[in-house]
């Protein structure tokens, strides 16, 4: 019975020290910001919601955006953005589930700023496109990176329809910041 | 079994440690729960016809307000169809916090001044709470000559105070219950009693995103009514147009206050005396 009990402990042991000492950076404090710029308005959010890990390991990674969780400066603008944009009770998150195709030049233990490539598949109301965004990893310390990216997506390749009078006020491109620190 | 029992301990400990090391990061964003169960946009705007929904302005947002009620459809070309004889409130609310907000408006019917507080009181959320409840105190005065001789000033008062009940049952379909208590400090007729009871029913349903179709009825019990007044009913369309939400109505009501719906509302659907309205909010946010 004690080597059953001991087997059982020896595993529970090695996998609790799996957990511990994978080379996963996360939050659930992440930052994504966006902004939408015509003539005629300019539109910003900030989601300071956003849930992020990274594996150091293979550069695998994934984002999780709460749509309902982007703040406007104006309240009936995150209303509108809620209820006939992004329809966020029906899509309550989006994702951007990728890989860091150039890991390798990152050094994590020697804190500077790293340009990176990632290259994964987005998905904002369901629908799924296969993109490539670049970024950098900024390691801060030994327990803390930064990961920050600044690149475009087009609201009509998501099933987010701008109606005809909107035009003039909702860019067809929306530029989008990622500024998320994540731990060990 | 003592041995048991300290390695039964030790293994629930690791247990419990990776347990914890795996809770700080999941692809389950449950600690989010309360802000996406949240209901939000029961209604279009801040009132569903005449009388108020559950929604609020929220801090900081001033709503400026134009409503307008037509003369009766049924009174023909000479008088366009009602359009010679149309009754203005103009007002404007503001959202002081995102659960309360106020407001005060003048409409040229009876020259009437009135001002309410509306308070959010609960929220409709998923497991939480079924329905929305808002609490709305109003009063009007009246400042029209009266015919008779004039009354102290503070006769021409009266008073509202509804609950607001809502429930958005699917994306497109919510419904209100509007139980309404008003008391007048002086009556048309010294017959009726200075107090009212009336219930309320408002819907809403969506056509498309900017589009709702929407309804507004009050019930007062026979005993209770106003001389002359019958149960106003109200049908319109809300028409969102980015910070506008225009609501064309028909409507047997001309009134565009609580007090004014109970005392002005003497024309019936069933014989054609039907009302053109609309208002118009446009929101201006200050902070």
């Amino acid at each position: 019975m004690r080597i059953i009990y001991s087997v059982i402990a020896g595993v529970l042991l090695l996998s609790w020290s799996a957990v511990t000492y994978a080379q996963d950076y996360m939050t659930r404090k992440g930052q994504v910001q966006f902004s939408s710029s015509t003539s005629a308005e300019l539109i910003e959010a900030t989601n300071n919601d956003v849930a992020a890990k990274l594996s150091a390991a293979g550069g695998k990674g994934l984002f999780i955006i709460p749509i309902k969780s982007f703040r406007f400066k104006k309240a009936l603008m995150q209303e509108h953005f809620n209820e006939n944009y992004m329809e966020s009770d029906k899509y309550p998150k989006a994702t951007y589930d990728f890989t860091v195709t150039d890991i390798e030049t990152v050094d994590f233990t020697r804190p500077a700023r790293y340009s990176v490539r990632t290259k994964g598949t987005m998905t904002i109301k369901n629908v799924k496109h296969d993109i490539e965004v670049p970024g950098y990893i900024v390691v801060a310390d030994d327990k803390t990176i930064r990961i920050e990216a600044d690149f475009s997506v087009v609201p009509a390749e998501y099933n987010i329809v701008i109606p005809k009078m909107m035009e003039n006020k909702i860019a067809g491109s929306i530029r989008i910041k990622v500024n998320s620190s994540l731990n060990k | 079994m003592r041995k048991f029992k300290y390695g039964f301990l030790l293994a629930s400990l690791l247990l419990g440690g990776s347990l914890q090391a795996q809770e700080q990061w999941s692809e389950d964003m449950g600690h989010l729960d309360d802000l996406n169960n949240k209901t939000t946009a029961t209604f279009k705007t801040t009132r569903v016809a005449t009388g108020h929904s559950v929604e609020q302005c929220k801090a900081g947002v001033l709503d400026f307000r134009v409503n307008h009620r037509f003369g009766r459809i049924s009174d023909g070309f000479s008088s366009f169809f009602g359009l010679d004889d149309a009754v203005t409130r103009i007002g404007a609310d503001y959202g002081i916090t995102d659960y309360l907000m106020v407001g005060a408006g003048r409409s040229t019917l009876n020259k009437e001044y009135d001002a309410f507080a509306k308070v959010k009181i609960l929220g409709q959320a998923k497991k939480k709470s079924p329905v929305t409840v808002n609490y709305l105190a109003g009063v009007y005065v009246v400042a029209e000559k009266y015919p008779v001789n004039d009354v102290p000033f503070i006769n021409r008062f009266s008073y509202a105070h509804q609950l607001l009940v809502a429930r958005k049952i699917t994306e497109k379909l919510s419904i209100q219950l509007m139980p309404t208590f008003m008391h007048f400090n002086r009556t048309a007729l010294p017959s009726e009693s200075d107090n009212m009871f009336s219930m309320g029913i408002a819907g809403r349903y969506k056509l498309g995103k900017r589009l709702a179709l929407t309804a507004e009825y009050y019930y007062t019990p026979e005993s209770m009514k106003r001389a002359g007044n019958v149960n106003p009913l109200t049908i319109g369309l809300d028409i969102e147009t980015g910070g506008h939400v225009f609501q064309v109505f028909l409507s047997n009501a001309r009134g565009l206050s609580e007090r004014s719906l109970f005392t002005n509302t003497i024309s019936q659907w069933q014989e054609g005396q039907i009302h053109f309205g609309f208002n118009i909010s446009r929101v201006f946010t200050l902070y």
